[in-house]
């Protein structure tokens, strides 16, 4: 970390670590894109000057130890209910702003009533949704998330949907909801889907500040050592297969929230 | 302040409001519903939060976030929502932030029915989610006593940053009785909360509050330092009152509604010339197992009697150590066993130890 270095005075700063990331080493697969999420946070969390306000909620998943790399506030939630958790913290200090970062699992399995009572009652939260397809961290069962005839180690002759049932759009099943103000579904596999992830990200947290109610951005992410393939070529699938399944793009702006974009 | 007529769960309720309580997150559940009812109406009156929410799983989770926020918060729900919410009590023992829970227990298992039971006690005491822990857990015998005990509850609860539970009855929570509220008390203010809580990271490092601990050794370390917290809790808060034990060589050991129900036993079993005494413990955890043995060293029997199948039995047993011959006499169903069905059973042990 080599941020507090002199800038001769014929140089200019353009890229720095971000202050809301701690210098610590992920546990993070290589190739995986929790990183650049975790980063792209950090980066508006800076930006918009709120870190020493800000509470973040860890879920279970992959992303556990989100606390460890996030220089701020930080609990970690029971598996699915960091929605609750973030409700409890948000209630209580409405000045803080307050934020879940969630997996499929967690939220789209485990966590479905949470998620969706939360953002019913148009909580003043954000939350960070990272779908891969994948439970990544117990190693690569199937999701709710998880594409029909997609193998995972607990579908080995891939997600029959006969008896799996269909993968969970999240991001159309909670912008239907009316406490929900600005809910969107971006993705991290490419310099210019990674671009608006991090103005999506940067305008929940507006949404939040302006206390127009609840923000979700859902970001389609890789499990290449789940998936069984290279970094590059995960990306690529995720492009393939990911993206015509679950749509980019907005899935609820409400008109408050219009004015900010 | 003079005695008013309060119904049970409205009286916990607004003893925990004079204790400062800043939140509420619960469920409806007969039969502590008028908990959630009272609290719904005087704690926006109050300017403090209330949030009905869409489970008990989600409710502890919300208290759990709340007191990781540093707020003073509550929940309460009856057996079948306890059982649920056992999850979030184990993840805030760990994480060692300050909880109260009100249990009003009602007839089990499975759904049971909405009538007193005393049913949950190893689940209160023994089994109060995964892991090595105990909550504190306190048990009122008539609604004075839940008043009281809800307020030590919060102090408590933040004493030994840990889980405190009221464990009542429907009898206690459905009833009505005189009692005296506690004067109100001031609610801490936002930059008055403990320094450990999540505030904001302004001017200090970050807060973590995690029950995740990868590392065995780590794991352990933690393990080792919430045990001695439960030995400090166990050598400083043991609670129980008794009645005419001073001269008993017959003891009855039982707690809440039928606790009160044994005193009544005992003024009968003297009428008939048994020299009946009762310890009804107050707090279940930590136990009084240290008097209950000097008790059963004098005492020529022990009847223990409970609104269950035979729970808190187990640990006066473990307490008595072959001292003296132990009985049980209980009720389940929601049925609470009444003087002339526990004397009979009092005689029996007189008449087989004599």
């Amino acid at each position: 970390m080599a941020t507090e270095r002199e800038i001769p005075p014929d140089m200019e700063l353009v890229y720095k670590y971000p202050e809301s990331l701690t210098p610590k080493f992920t546990h993070y697969c290589p190739g995986c894109t929790h990183g650049v999420i975790h980063r792209l946070i950090a980066e508006v969390i800076d930006e918009l000057g709120i870190r020493e306000r800000t509470v973040g909620v860890a879920p279970v998943g992959c992303a556990v130890l989100a606390y460890e790399y996030f220089n701020m506030d930080f609990c970690e939630a029971a598996h699915g209910r960091a929605p609750a958790m973030a409700t409890g913290i948000k209630r209580v200090s409405p000045d803080k702003v307050v934020f879940t970062y969630q997996g499929d699992g967690d939220l789209a399995a485990i966590g479905t009533s949470e998620i969706i009572h939360t953002a019913n009652r148009g909580e003043l939260i954000t939350t960070i949704f990272v779908n891969n397809a994948i439970y990544g961290m117990t190693g690569g069962q199937m999701a709710p998330t998880t594409l029909p005839g997609q193998v995972t180690t607990s579908s080995p002759r891939g997600r029959d949907v006969e008896t799996a049932g269909w993968p969970m759009k999240m991001a159309e099943l909670i912008g239907m909801l009316p406490g929900a103000a600005y809910v969107t579904r971006q993705a991290v596999l490419d310099v210019p889907g990674i671009r608006r992830t991090k103005k999506a990200i940067k305008l929940a947290f507006q949404v939040q500040l302006a206390g127009l109610g609840f923000s979700m951005v859902e970001i389609l992410s890789t499990c290449n050592t789940n998936w069984g393939l290279s970094p590059v070529d995960a990306l690529e699938w995720a492009k393939q297969n990911m993206v015509p399944y679950y749509p980019l793009g907005d899935t609820k702006v409400a008109d408050e929230v219009r004015a900010l974009m | 302040m003079a005695k008013e007529l309060w119904e049970g769960n409205a009286a916990i309720a607004e003893a925990a409001i004079r204790a400062g309580v800043e939140a509420f997150f619960g469920y409806p559940i007969t039969p502590q519903t008028e908990i959630l009812e009272h609290l719904s109406r005087r704690l926006p009156e109050e300017g403090r939060v209330f949030l009905q929410a869409e489970s008990e799983v989600a409710s502890i989770n919300m208290v759990y976030g709340a007191a990781c926020a540093g707020a003073r918060v509550m929940t309460s729900s009856s057996s079948p929502g306890i059982s649920l919410m056992q999850e979030g009590f184990s993840y805030i023992a760990c994480s060692e932030v300050p909880a109260v829970i009100i249990n009003v227990m009602r007839g089990g298992p499975g759904l049971g029915n909405v009538a007193p039971s005393q049913g949950d006690y190893f689940q209160a005491v023994k089994m109060a989610g995964h892991g090595d822990f105990h909550p504190i857990v306190l048990a009122p015998g008539n609604i004075q006593e839940a008043i009281d005990l809800t307020v030590l509850a919060f102090d408590l609860a933040e004493k030994y940053r840990t889980i405190a539970m009221v464990l009542a009855d429907g009898s206690l929570g459905q009833m009505m009785e005189p009692a005296e509220m506690p004067p109100m008390r001031p609610v801490r203010k936002p930059e008055e909360r403990a320094p450990w809580a999540l505030t904001g990271a302004k001017g200090r490092k970050p807060n973590i509050i995690t029950s995740l601990y990868l590392v065995e050794e780590e794991l352990e370390k933690v393990n080792l330092r919430l045990q001695a917290k439960l030995r400090e809790i166990a050598a400083n808060e043991v609670r129980w009152k008794e009645y005419s034990t001073e001269d008993a060589d017959l003891l009855l050991v039982a707690f809440g509604t039928v606790g009160r129900v044994c005193q009544t036993v005992v003024r009968e079993a003297r009428a008939k010339g048994l020299k009946a005494g009762l310890l009804r413990p107050i707090t279940v955890w930590p136990f009084p197992s240290a008097r209950i043995a000097e008790l059963a060293a004098r005492v020529r029997g022990i009847l223990v009697v409970e609104m269950n199948a035979g729970q808190m039995v187990e640990d006066v047993r473990l307490a008595v150590e072959g001292r003296c011959p132990v009985r049980f006499y209980g009720r389940m169903g929601g049925i609470i066993p009444l003087p002339d069905e526990i004397l009979p059973k009092l005689e029996e042990l007189d008449t087989e130890i004599r």
